[in-house]
């Protein structure tokens, strides 16, 4: 179990078991027209006992939500076959299903599990790709989200994301008391939720360590704003700043070497770098405006930012080599908060048209935007590591819930909490 | 009432300073006149310094009358000011709210916090920044009269604490606000 973290929990525990808080749950609201049918058979199990989990339908589920694709009921299904030699190519072109995806898994040692699949064109009447995963048997639904990755990667050339997690704030209101806060952490479809940090005061602005392995956050647990590193590992945890003012906006480099965050403690607020190691400080603005919100650039040379330096928030870009500062967005009256894509190019921001705050995407190298929702109380967009969807944190009923939409329009799903609400999301990069 | 204990007290001294003579007699009787005239002078300062502490007290009464006086007009305007959208600017009415405040610190020692606050629209980071934004203009406004800066903290919450909940203007301006604790 190389995620199951000891609770930190700052107030006195004695709730029901705060995962029902942060579950969330996945209804899909758009897809692609003509998405490809798929048929995910259910996976073949030899080891003693009932089967751990059920891959195949974690994988369908993974390929649906994806949108690209729309899986064949079992239903529908003529026969479960779990090798290629009992499968017959009519039975599945009967049922229009272009490809075929089976399986089988088996204890490989002591808690250890082998997965072996198949992947077959059911027109070419041939198997296009095929693979074997392993890994503990607690970590089951992450081998059959890395299937999941390998079918999405085959069949339309994108590297899959499924086998990713997500970070976000889960927050239960108490109408006559303070709120509860609770920094959690699940699979990328929202399975699995651990609670890593729970408080009675805001959490705000988690984001990950490029290896996956930390995570980094604003904490209001001491009454005052404070950045916060996390291994997700051992659970420790440090504390990195503490200055009157602002502590915001804590963002790792790409080589994990240094933070850049926002601190007001100069006065105005203002992006800073933080050495991981030596925790020197280094001021990169120097403005009276508002300068938040900072983002790097996939190459580590220049970090996205907020400022309303123009009169109103505009994104801006600090190369840190000239230790220049020039403007990126000039459409609308607001662009805010911005996330690359891994890409470089795609740049997923909040833009205000006609008083209400869209997620939309703006392309660094043609230099338009694209608005991508029609809900109005859009923030905090995150883009899966293979760049192919933005997922954000809306209002739907007075409470937040979080959204994804493809960075190309397509398809969309909401992510709302099973109880509460869930806000400021971050998707992990690619995980070792 | 009160003139009884101080009498007491003035015929205290003075006996006081007739043991002090009775002492002193041995040595020499000369200094008998002018210690008779230390005593008398020593009640007079007495009743003085008596008299001044009643003023003192007096004032005080007055003073912490004054003060309570000023805390129930702070009270009366509330510890929230409130403010137009995408400003920071003191509106007259928060003007006036933060006045009565200003009023009573400056008749203390206390200490406030401010917790500046946003409505939910806009990122929330941004937001932070414009919370405290909100609570560093009322501090300035604080200190431009008179009160020192090391007693004032200002704290941005941003969105994160609405007191109304849910969308449209009716709630947003609840929520854009600065709250003195």
């Amino acid at each position: 179990m190389r995620y199951l973290l000891p609770f930190i929990f700052l107030t006195v525990a004695g709730l029901t078991s705060p995962c029902t808080y942060a579950q969330l749950q996945i209804e899909i609201t758009r897809g692609v027209d003509n998405p490809t049918p798929i048929a995910v058979v259910p996976f073949g199990w030899s080891g003693a006992g009932p089967s751990p989990e059920d891959i195949a339908r974690i994988v369908d589920s993974d390929l649906a939500r994806s949108g690209q694709f729309s899986p064949v009921s079992r239903r529908d299904m003529l026969s479960y076959p779990t090798r290629g030699s009992d499968l017959y190519f009519r039975d599945w072109r009967a049922i229009n299903s272009d490809y075929v995806l089976i399986g089988r898994f088996e204890p490989s040692s002591p808690g250890r599990l082998r997965v072996d699949w198949q992947l077959f064109d059911t027109t070419r009447e041939q198997q296009i790709e095929a693979g074997t995963v392993t890994g503990a048997s607690s970590e089951a639904r992450m081998l059959a989200h890395k299937i999941a990755d390998s079918v999405y990667e085959k069949l339309t050339g994108i590297p899959g994301a499924f086998a990713t997690r997500l970070l976000y704030v889960s927050v239960t209101r108490n109408l006559n008391d303070k709120d509860f806060y609770r920094l959690t952490l699940a699979d990328s479809d929202g399975a699995r939720p651990i609670v890593l940090l729970e408080s009675r005061e805001p959490i705000l602005a988690p984001s990950w360590s490029p290896d996956g392995q930390e995570v980094a956050y604003v904490s209001f647990e001491t009454t005052r704003p404070a950045i916060y590193r996390q291994n997700l590992r051992t659970g420790a945890r440090e504390q990195l700043t503490n200055f009157r003012g602002l502590n915001n906006s804590p963002v790792f480099s790409p080589d994990g070497n240094s933070m850049a965050m926002v601190l007001s403690k100069d006065g105005s607020p203002d992006i800073y770098l933080m050495n991981l190691a030596s925790k020197r400080l280094t001021r990169l603005t120097q403005h009276y405006a508002i300068d938040t919100e900072p983002t790097w650039m996939p190459d580590g040379q220049s970090i996205l930012f907020t400022s309303d330096r123009g009169g109103r928030p505009q994104i801006y870009r600090y190369d840190l080599k000239t230790g220049k500062t020039i403007r990126v967005t000039f459409e609308g009256r607001y662009n805010a908060r911005a996330r690359v894509a891994q890409d470089g190019r795609n740049v997923a921001l909040v833009h205000q048209q006609g008083g209400s705050y869209h997620i939309a995407v703006h392309d660094l190298v043609t230099e338009r935007l694209t608005v991508l929702t029609q809900t109005q109380l859009d923030e905090s967009p995150t883009i899966a590591p293979n760049g192919s969807i933005v997922l954000y944190a809306t209002k739907r009923e007075g409470k937040s819930i979080l959204g994804a939409v493809a960075v190309d329009g397509g398809v969309s799903f909401n992510l709302p909490a099973r109880d509460g609400e869930v806000q400021e999301p971050a998707w992990s990069p690619y995980l070792p | 009432m009160k003139a009884f204990p101080l009498a007491g007290k003035v015929a205290t001294l003075i006996f006081a300073s007739l043991v002090l003579v009775a002492c002193s007699s041995n040595e020499t009787n000369n200094n008998a006149a002018e210690e008779s005239a230390a005593a008398e002078a020593a009640a007079a300062e007495a009743a003085a310094a008596e008299a001044a502490r009643e003023a003192e007290a007096q004032a005080a009464a007055a003073a912490a009358a004054e003060q309570q006086r000023l805390q129930d007009a702070a009270m009366s305007v509330g510890r929230v000011f409130y403010f137009d959208f995408d400003s920071s600017a003191l509106t007259d009415a928060a003007r006036a709210a933060v006045d009565a405040h200003i009023a009573v610190l400056l008749g203390d020692d206390s200490s406030v916090r401010l917790e500046g606050h946003t409505d939910e629209r806009g990122t929330r980071e941004y937001n932070l920044a414009l919370g405290e934004r909100r609570a560093n203009a009322v501090r300035d406004y604080m200190v431009a009269n008179g009160v020192p800066s090391y007693r004032i903290e200002s704290i941005s919450y941003g969105e994160e604490n609405p007191v109304a909940f849910g969308s449209g203007e009716a709630n947003w301006s609840q929520n854009r606000r600065v709250e003195l604790k």
